[in-house]
């Protein structure tokens, strides 16, 4: 794999490209777990957990096609993530359906095709992601979208904190509800995107709900509470990354950074009591 | 005559297939103190939301250009585990409003919010000190209209009693239009200036003591009124 070959150059004093490739790699993780972290404070107070968990699952059949077609699986998979983002709002809007069952129906749909489509050898990387090395392009333009994602949430902020107190006294107070949805829909979802490599379709929605719900249980106040959450994500992807590369010498790094979250979870608990 | 602060010709509300508001005609003037009277489910709430075009509606609501409004709901949802203190939430809407931080100090102070409250989280807050913080963050951007849909319902009487007298001072002193939603006749009955009833689609309006007789409430909520005989004269 690309970045076991990363890896390997890296330890055995590889080319100065190559090191700096998986540099590109690590900062990128880094500024992921950043934007994951602000995100997911936000949809944690939106109450939309289970939403945004069905999200990520979007980009698969994305990620299969691109596969197939020997494309940039971001391409595929950021195609399908928007789409579905697009046709879950619009559900939400026009129909009023309960989002719980919006959620099983789209969660079961991306799945089943994502599993059909992805061919085997690539399924495993599609569901839990990769730490494969980055070339400089690719870094540019995931910082744009962690930039995209932090700057969008600054000019959403005021809003946001009207409509999580009250829609109908957002609406009343002018926040175009349904417009502020969607724009925050497409945040997550371009945070998604940006995790999607090292996380996969399965696990990127993790790393942006766990550190939020960690941090939930750490503070009452809504500023500590978003600056927890960076951290908590932020060291959940150094501690999973050093983890996987050094002890279990894997590249997927992504099931090793949700669990660490989910211990850091798990102590904030006893925290709390 | 006066333009109207706020014309209503031919309003017409219908879920799915019930009409809750059919052709419904008015006029509110500033200054005025509008009550909205009717039994459950004859429309109240749904007018005071198209009143702000917060739901879909066949007809014609007009605000004057000036009109600001501010709107005091029944109640919130809030989740009370929400990490928010009132004065971030007050501060949100003041940026959203691009308005002077001198005007949270203002209704901070026209509410006696202290420096505590404004601190308090708002999960931890009672059901009164709630309707205060809605009262607050409905008179942020000093609207000239203020829309009240039962902000009372759950509060004791003495507390109602104050939030009214707050209101009708402000009334007084601002020229603030009130319209009100109110089960309370009383209430309606001492500070109302017009009366409209709403009732299984049709509607009546005029000034309480012609709107608040026995009959008409018989009429209006199809049973004799058991608890309320106004006896003394507005």
């Amino acid at each position: 794999m690309n970045e076991a070959k990363a890896v390997r150059s890296r330890k055995d004093g590889g080319s100065s490209s190559v090191d700096a490739s998986y540099s590109y790699t690590v900062l990128l993780a880094a500024l992921f777990a950043i934007a994951a972290g602000l995100v997911g404070s936000v949809a944690l107070m939106k109450r939309m957990v289970l939403a945004s968990d069905v999200i990520s699952h979007l980009a698969l059949p994305g990620l299969g096609v691109a596969f197939l077609l020997k494309i940039n699986p971001l391409v595929g998979g950021g195609a399908t993530l928007f789409l579905g983002t697009l046709l879950i709002w619009q559900l939400q809007q026009k129909t009023g359906l309960a989002t719980d069952a919006m959620i099983g129906v789209v969660f079961a749909a991306a799945l089943g095709i994502g599993a059909l489509v992805t061919p085997n050898e690539d399924l495993l990387e599609a569901l839990f992601g990769n730490f494969q090395k980055l070339s400089l392009a690719g870094f540019l333009l995931g910082t744009a979208a962690v930039i995209l994602v932090v700057v969008s949430l600054v000019h959403m902020k005021d809003r946001l904190i009207l409509d999580l107190f009250s829609s109908e006294l957002a609406a009343a107070t002018g926040v175009n509800v349904p417009r502020l949805d969607l724009g925050f829909l497409l945040v997550f979802s371009l945070t998604v995107l940006v995790g999607l490599r090292f996380m996969g379709a399965l696990l990127s929605s993790a790393l942006i709900i766990i550190p939020a719900a960690t941090a939930r249980q750490l503070t009452g106040r809504m500023t500590q509470f978003v600056v927890v959450a960076c951290v908590t994500s932020l060291v959940s992807v150094a501690a999973g990354f050093v983890i996987s590369t050094l002890i279990f010498k894997t590249s997927t790094v992504g099931p090793t950074i949700v669990i660490v979250s989910v211990l850091l979870f798990a102590l904030s608990l006893l925290k709390k009591k | 005559m006066t333009e109207s602060l706020l014309s209503v010709r031919d309003l017409r509300v219908v879920f799915g297939n019930r009409v809750v508001l059919r052709e419904l005609s008015f006029d509110v003037y500033s200054g005025d103190c509008l009550a909205i009277i009717g039994p459950n489910g004859s429309g109240k709430t749904v007018l005071l939301k198209a009143l702000q075009h917060l739901i879909p509606y066949e007809g014609e609501i007009h605000w004057r250009q000036d009109a600001r409004l501010g709107y005091v709901p029944q109640s919130v949802a809030a989740d009370r585990q929400l990490p928010l203190r009132v004065r971030e939430l007050l501060a949100a809407k003041a940026r959203f409003l691009r308005l002077a931080d001198r005007e949270i100090e203002q209704v901070s102070s026209e509410l006696d919010l202290s420096p505590e409250f404004a601190n308090a989280g708002i999960g931890t807050l009672s059901g009164g000190q709630f309707q205060k913080v809605l009262l607050a963050f409905a008179l942020l951007g000093r609207p000239n209209v203020l829309l009240f849909d039962e902000p009372t319902a759950s509060l004791d009487e003495l507390s109602e009693e104050r939030i009214y007298e707050f209101v009708h001072e402000l009334q007084c002193r601002r020229g603030i239009t009130f319209i009100l939603v109110s089960h309370d006749l009383s209430i309606v009955y001492r500070y109302a200036s017009r009366v409209l009833c709403l009732s299984k689609g049709k509607s009546c309006m005029g000034p309480p003591k012609e709107i608040l007789t026995p009959e008409m409430l018989e009429e209006l909520y199809g049973a004799p009124p058991k608890y309320y005989r106004h006896i003394e004269e507005h």
